[in-house]
C-alpha cells in the first residue's frame, strides 16, 4: 500500500494524478499529505489493537486489568487529534483560497452540459461547438475491439492556451451535469439555470481527458470531456481557423436553403442524423424507451402536424427532456431528419421536409 | 457507572399502571409535536433558503426587485468589468442577446445595457428571465434599478422589442473582484402564466 | 454493568404461559405474526424483512457488479443500470440497516432496561406491518412502463422531477410510508426509554445500545419528517406544477441538494450510531473488561449526532460554494473526527491488558473496528476540500461508505446477530459454519471495497455503467470480491436458519462468560414474557 506513494507517474492506475496545473499539483501533495497522516494514525491505533490482540489473550493466560477510565489519558486523545486536524486545515484552506482566485482572466468558455454532451463556446471569439462522445457504438456493444480511449475520447475537444488563466462558466441547459478534468482537479457543477465559473492555468500542452461527474440521465457514463492546451500561438492559429469555419458553414447553410434535396438524399442524411443524435433517447427503431423516451415510429407528432414536428426539434420542449436541436443541427439536417422520420418504420407519410421549411419556422419568414 | 448519578433513583418511573399510559401519551404527543415541527422545517427551508442566498449570495441570484438609486459616491479608483450572457431554455424560440457584451463601470456609476428579443414563432409568447451571477458574492453589490426580469415579459408572434436593464455597482464591491458575469436565461411560462395576462396578451394591440 | 438484586420477583423465570391474564396463549401461524404486538416477535420480524431486503438489495448489487465485470455493455442496458444502483442504494439504506437496528431495538430495549415490552405495542405492530409494503411499491416500480426511479437514491432533481420516468409517484409514496415507520419507530423507542426503565436504571446506567439507540432514535424524529417534506417537494414539483427546484419558476435545483443533505447526513450517522452501541456490547465481554470510558461514549456520541446538523453541505462542495462557506464544513466535518476517534481510542482501552477471546462476535467486532477506522479515515480525506474536487462522486467516495456502512454498520448487526441469537434461541449457533462466513465476509469485503479506493483516485465516476479500460483490471477483482461477499451471506442464511430450527447445544442465561447486563439475567432463550415486575437495578 506505501508503494502507491511514490508512483507520481503521470497516470497512475492507483493513485490521484499530479495533474498539469500549479492548482492540481497543490492538490496532490495535499492528497499525499493526507493519506500519510492516515496511514501513521492507522498504522499506531492499529499496531496497539493488534499488540493487545496477541499479548493480552485469554488463551495465553492473561487476566483482565481493572481500569476503566483514564482522564489524563482521555483528554490527550481529544487533544491531540485536534491539534492534527489544524495541521490538515491550514494547507487545506489556503489551497482552497488559490482555487477561488476571482482575478480577471484571458479567455473565457462558457461550457454547457445537456443530456449527452457539452456545448463550447468561446466568449471572445465566435466559435462555438458540441462536443459529443466519439466511441461508436459497436465499441460498447462489444462488436469491435475497443481503442485506446474507449469511452474517453470525443469528436470536437475543446481547444485551450497554456500558460494563460483559462476561466470556464459552466450551466446546463436540463439536468445537473459536473464538468470534471482531472489533470486539471477541476471540477465544477452545471446547474441549470444557474452558472459556476472554475479556472485554470495549463503549464504543459497536451491531451487531457475527463468524464461528466454527476449522474445525468441513461447516458451518464457517455459524455466525455476532452481538453487539447496548445501554445498560446497555436491556439490563435486554431481559433482563427475555427471562425473561418463557422463563416463558411454559415455561408453554406444559406446556399443549401436555395437548394433541395432528393428523397434520397433526405433519407441518407436522416438515417445518418437520427441515428448519432436521436436515437440516445429514441432508439434507431423509434421506439424510444417505453415511460420514459416516447416512441416516434407511429407518433401522432411524426404522422400528421409536419410543423410542429419540425418546431419541436428546433426548440425542443419546456418541461421534458426533449432538447433544442437548432444549434447542434444544420438546417438541412433537421429538414432530413424529420423526412427520415415521417418515413422510416412504417411511418410512411411520403411527406418530404427541405431546408427552407426549417427556416419558415426558425425564422418566421 | 454506579458512580454517576446514583441519587436519582427516586425519579424513575414505573412501567405498568394507568400514570405509566398517561407518561406515554405526554411524551408521543411532545415527539408529535417535534415530527410536525420539522415537516414544517423542511418546508421553511426553503424560504429560509432564499434569505441565506441573499444575505451571502451563494446561489449567485440577484435581487428579483427594483433597487432604488442611492446616491453613492462614485468610487473612480476602480473600474469593474461586467460581462452579459443571454441563453434561451428547451422549448423557448426566441432571440435573445445583450446588445452590448461587456460594460466597464466604476463602482457607483450608473451604467445601462439593452436587450433584443424577437419572437420568430407563429405563437405569442409570455417569457421569464433568471438572472445568476458569477462569482456569486458579486450577486450581492449589483443594484438594478430596472430591469426587464423583474416582470414577465409577452411578445406576440414575430414581434421583437428591446428590453433595458440598468444597474450599479455597489462601491462596497470586495476588491477582490474586477470581473463578473451576469447570466440571463430566457423561459418559456405560456402554459403557467395568469390567465389574465394572456388575455392582456392577445388583446394587445403591440408596440 | 447493572445487577438484578430481586431475581425471586421477576417472572422472567416462570413459565412463559399462564402467569399473568393478560399473557393469552399465542396464536398460531400467521395470525401470531401478523397480529403481535411482543417486542420479540415484532424484533424477528424485523431482523427477517431486514435480511430479506439485504439479500434483495445483494442480488441487485449483483447485476451491477456483473455489468462492471469488464468494459462495454453486456448484460443491462444504462437505464436499466441505473436503476439498480438507484434501487440497491434505497433498499440498503432503508430495507436493511434501518429495519436491523430496529429490529434489534425491539428485542434488546426492553430487555436492557428491564421493561416488560415496547411503550407502544399496538405502534409497534403497525410500524412494522407497513414496511413491506412499501417495498413492495417500490420494487413494483420496476416493472411499469419505463421501469424505476433511476435517479440515484439521492434522488437530486431536475433529474427526479422534470426528467423522470413515470414511476416517480410510487418512489415517492413508498418513501413516504418508510418515513412513517422509521418514525414510528423511533417514538416508540424514545417513550419505552423514557418512561419505562427499572427502578434504579439511571440515564448514566443504561447499556450503551440503549444510549446510542436513544441518540438515534431523536436524529430519526428530527430527520425523516425533511425527507418526507422534500419528496413532497420533488412530487409536486414534477405533477403539480410548483417550482421549488426548477429555476423558471424562481426555484433552484440546488436547494434540493441542501434539503436532502440536511436529511442525509444525519440519516448516515442514524446508520453508524447503534452499531457503536453494539460494538461498546461485545469488546468488553470478551475482553473480560469493563468497558473504558462510558460517559466519554455517551458525551461522544451525542457530539456526533449534534455535529451532524451542521455538515451536510460537505456532499455539495462541487455545487458553487462561497469560500467561506466551504471553509466552515469542511472545519465542522473534521471536527467529527474527534468525537469519532474517542470511540475507537476507548474500544482498544478496552481491549488493552484484557483477557482477549476471539468468538465470532469479537472477530465481527474487531473487523468493525479496523475496517470503519479505515472508512472514517477516508472520510477525513473527503472533509478537505480541494482533494474533494478530485474525490467527490468517483468510486473513492464509493468505497469510503461501503466501508462504514457494510463493514461498519451491516458487520456490526452480524456481530450482534451472533452475540444474541443463543439468547434469543437458547442455543448455540453453528460455529464452524459461523467462522467461515467470517472469514468468507471479511477477505471478500476487501478484495470487493478496498481497489475501489485506486479506480476512485484513478478516476473512475461512479454510477456509470461502463469505463474507460485503465479501469478494467480492478472491476474485474471488484466484480469477483463482490460475488464472493454475496455468496458468503448465504453461509449466514443457512446458520440462521438452523439456529432458528432450535439445532445446537443448550445454552446458559449467561451464554458469554463476560457478558453483563439484564437482558443476560433471563433465561435462555428469552420467554416470551419477561420483566412483568421490573427488576430493581442498583
Amino acid at each position: 500500500m506505501l508503494a502507491l506513494a511514490t508512483t507520481a507517474s503521470e497516470r497512475s492506475d492507483l493513485n490521484l494524478r499530479p495533474g498539469v496545473t500549479d492548482i492540481s499539483q497543490q492538490v496532490y501533495s495535499l492528497h499525499m499529505m493526507m493519506f500519510f497522516i492516515c496511514v501513521v494514525i492507522a498504522v499506531i491505533v492499529f499496531g496497539l489493537m493488534f499488540y493487545s490482540m496477541i499479548r493480552h489473550r485469554k488463551s495465553k493466560g492473561a487476566k483482565p486489568a481493572n481500569f476503566h477510565d483514564n482522564v489524563k489519558v482521555e483528554i490527550a486523545w481529544t487533544v491531540v487529534p485536534f491539534l492534527i486536524l489544524i495541521g490538515m486545515a491550514v494547507p487545506a484552506a489556503n489551497t482552497l483560497i488559490a482555487m477561488e482566485d476571482v482575478s480577471k482572466p484571458d479567455l473565457t468558455v462558457l461550457v454547457t452540459g445537456s443530456q449527452w454532451k457539452w456545448h463550447y463556446k468561446y466568449m471572445d471569439n465566435d466559435v462555438e461547438f458540441f462536443s459529443i462522445m466519439a466511441t461508436q457504438q459497436e465499441q460498447i456493444q462489444n462488436k469491435f475491439t475497443k481503442g485506446e480511449n474507449y469511452l474517453l475520447e470525443v469528436d470536437r475537444p475543446l481547444v485551450i492556451p497554456t500558460g494563460q488563466k483559462v476561466r470556464f462558466l459552466i450551466t446546463s441547459d436540463d439536468v445537473i451535469h459536473s464538468w470534471w478534468v482531472p489533470d486539471f482537479a477541476v471540477k465544477k457543477d452545471a446547474n441549470p439555470g444557474f452558472i459556476n465559473e472554475a479556472w485554470t492555468n495549463v503549464n504543459e500542452p497536451g491531451v487531457y481527458r475527463g468524464q461528466c461527474a454527476e449522474l445525468c440521465g441513461k447516458d451518464h457514463g457517455f459524455m466525455p470531456i476532452v481538453v487539447i492546451a496548445k501554445d498560446p500561438a497555436d491556439y490563435e492559429a486554431w481559433i482563427v481557423e475555427q471562425e473561418a469555419i463557422a463563416r463558411r458553414a454559415a455561408e453554406e447553410e444559406q446556399r443549401l436553403l436555395a437548394m433541395s434535396m432528393s428523397m434520397e438524399e433526405l433519407m441518407a442524411t436522416g438515417k445518418r442524423v437520427h441515428d448519432s443524435v436521436c436515437a440516445a433517447c429514441h432508439m434507431p427503431n423509434g421506439e424510444g424507451l417505453p415511460g420514459v423516451f416516447p416512441a416516434i415510429k407511429g407518433s401522432q407528432i411524426a404522422l400528421e402536424d409536419q410543423e410542429a414536428h419540425i418546431d419541436i426539434i428546433v426548440y425542443g420542449r419546456a418541461g421534458t427532456a426533449m432538447q433544442s436541436f437548432a444549434r447542434q443541427l444544420t438546417m438541412s439536417e433537421i429538414a432530413a431528419v424529420v423526412t427520415y422520420q415521417r418515413n422510416a418504420w412504417n411511418n410512411n407519410t411520403g411527406d418530404m421536409v427541405q431546408a427552407k421549411d426549417v427556416n419558415a419556422i426558425m425564422n418566421g419568414n | 457507572m454506579a458512580d454517576i448519578d446514583s441519587q436519582n433513583n427516586t425519579s424513575q418511573t414505573q412501567n405498568s399502571s394507568a400514570s405509566g399510559e398517561a407518561a406515554h401519551g405526554k411524551t408521543v404527543t411532545k415527539l408529535l409535536l417535534v415530527v410536525v415541527g420539522m415537516f414544517g422545517f423542511g418546508f421553511a427551508l426553503v424560504p429560509l433558503y432564499e434569505v441565506f442566498c441573499e444575505i451571502t449570495g451563494i446561489n449567485g441570484k440577484t435581487s428579483d426587485e427594483a433597487a432604488v438609486y442611492e446616491a453613492v459616491e462614485i468610487d473612480t479608483s476602480r473600474m469593474v468589468t461586467v460581462e452579459f450572457i443571454t441563453r434561451t431554455n428547451s422549448g423557448m424560440p426566441w432571440e435573445f442577446s445583450a446588445q452590448t457584451k461587456r460594460v466597464e463601470v466604476h463602482p457607483g456609476q450608473m451604467a445601462q445595457v439593452d436587450f433584443y428579443v424577437r419572437n420568430p414563432v407563429s405563437r405569442d409568447i409570455i417569457a421569464q428571465a433568471i438572472p445568476s451571477v458569477s462569482p456569486g458574492t458579486a450577486a450581492l453589490y449589483i443594484n438594478k434599478t430596472e430591469c426587464f426580469c423583474f416582470r414577465h415579459q409577452p411578445l406576440k408572434a414575430g414581434e421583437e422589442a428591446i428590453m433595458p436593464m440598468t444597474f450599479y455597482v455597489d462601491p462596497q464591491l470586495p476588491d477582490s473582484i474586477t470581473f463578473f458575469t451576469l447570466q440571463y436565461t430566457l423561459y418559456d411560462i405560456t402554459a403557467t402564466a395568469d390567465e389574465a395576462e394572456v388575455v392582456a396578451l392577445n388583446n394587445s394591440l403591440g408596440r | 454493568m447493572s445487577t438484578v438484586t430481586d431475581t425471586a420477583n421477576t417472572p422472567a423465570t416462570d413459565d412463559a404461559h399462564g402467569h399473568d391474564d393478560h399473557h393469552h396463549h399465542i396464536p398460531k401461524g400467521l395470525m401470531r405474526w401478523l397480529l403481535t404486538t411482543n417486542h420479540k416477535d415484532i424484533g424477528t420480524l424485523y431482523l427477517w424483512f431486514a435480511f430479506i431486503m439485504f439479500l434483495v438489495g445483494g442480488a441487485m448489487a449483483m447485476v451491477i457488479r456483473a455489468e462492471l465485470f469488464q468494459p462495454g455493455l453486456q448484460i443491462v442496458e444504462p437505464n436499466f443500470f441505473n436503476q439498480m444502483t438507484t434501487v440497491h442504494g434505497l433498499i440498503m439504506v432503508f430495507g436493511a440497516v434501518m429495519p436491523a437496528f430496529t429490529g434489534l431495538a425491539n428485542w434488546l430495549v426492553p430487555m436492557m432496561i428491564g421493561a416488560p415490552d415496547m411503550a407502544l405495542p399496538r405502534m409497534n405492530n403497525w410500524s412494522f406491518w407497513i414496511l413491506p409494503f412499501a417495498f413492495l411499491i417500490l420494487l413494483s416500480s420496476l416493472f411499469v412502463e419505463g421501469g424505476g426511479p433511476a435517479f440515484g437514491w439521492t434522488f437530486y432533481a431536475p433529474l427526479s422531477t422534470t426528467y423522470s420516468g413515470d414511476s416517480t409517484a410510487l418512489f415517492v409514496f413508498s418513501v413516504h410510508i418508510m418515513g412513517i415507520s422509521s418514525i414510528m419507530g423511533a417514538i416508540n423507542v424514545i417513550v419505552t426509554i423514557f418512561n419505562m426503565r427499572a427502578p434504579g436504571m439511571t440515564y448514566m446506567k443504561m447499556p450503551l445500545f440503549v444510549w446510542t439507540w436513544l441518540i438515534t432514535a431523536f436524529l430519526l424524529i428530527a430527520v425523516m419528517p425533511v425527507l418526507a417534506g422534500v419528496v413532497t417537494m420533488v412530487l409536486t414539483d414534477k405533477y403539480f406544477g410548483t417550482s421549488f427546484f426548477d429555476a423558471a419558476g424562481g426555484g433552484d435545483p440546488v436547494l434540493f441538494q441542501h434539503i436532502f443533505w440536511f436529511f442525509g447526513h444525519p440519516e448516515v450517522y442514524i446508520m453508524i450510531l447503534p452499531a457503536f452501541g453494539i460494538i461498546s456490547h461485545i469488546v468488553p465481554t470478551f475482553s473480560r473488561k469493563k468497558l473504558f470510558g462510558y460517559a466519554s461514549m455517551v458525551y461522544a456520541t451525542a457530539s456526533i449526532a449534534l455535529l451532524s446538523f451542521i455538515v451536510w453541505a460537505h456532499h455539495m462542495f462541487t455545487t458553487g460554494m462561497p469560500v467561506i462557506a466551504e471553509l466552515f464544513f469542511m472545519i465542522a466535518t473534521m471536527i467529527i473526527a474527534v468525537p469519532t476517534g474517542v470511540k475507537v481510542f476507548n474500544w482498544v482501552a478496552t481491549m488493552w491488558r484484557g483477557s482477549i477471546s476471539f468468538e465470532v462476535p469479537m472477530l465481527f467486532a474487531i473487523a468493525f473496528i479496523i475496517l470503519f477506522t479505515v472508512g472514517g479515515l477516508s472520510g477525513l480525506m473527503l472533509a478537505i476540500v480541494p482533494v474533494d474536487f478530485q474525490y467527490h462522486d468517483t468510486y473513492f467516495v464509493v468505497a469510503h461508505f461501503h466501508y462504514v456502512l457494510v463493514t461498519g454498520a451491516i458487520f456490526s448487526i452480524m456481530a450482534a446477530v451472533y452475540y444474541w441469537l443463543p439468547k434469543w434461541t437458547g442455543r448455540m449457533f453453528d460455529i464452524t459454519l459461523a467462522k467461515w462466513h467470517f472469514w468468507c465476509s471479511l477477505i471478500s469485503v476487501n478484495v470487493l471495497f478496498f481497489p475501489m479506493h485506486f479506480v476512485g483516485l484513478a478516476g473512475m465516476p461512479r454510477r456509470i455503467p461502463d469505463y474507460a479500460l485503465q479501469f478494467a483490471d480492478f472491476n474485474k477483482w471488484i466484480s469477483i470480491g463482490g460475488f464472493a461477499f454475496g455468496l458468503s451471506q448465504l453461509i449466514f442464511l443457512a446458520l440462521v436458519i438452523k439456529a432458528c430450527r432450535k439445532k445446537g447445544e443448550k445454552v446458559s442465561s449467561q451464554v458469554w462468560d463476560g457478558a453483563e447486563g439484564l437482558e443476560w439475567e433471563i433465561p435462555s432463550p428469552a420467554p416470551y414474557h419477561t420483566f412483568d415486575t421490573p427488576p430493581v437495578v442498583k
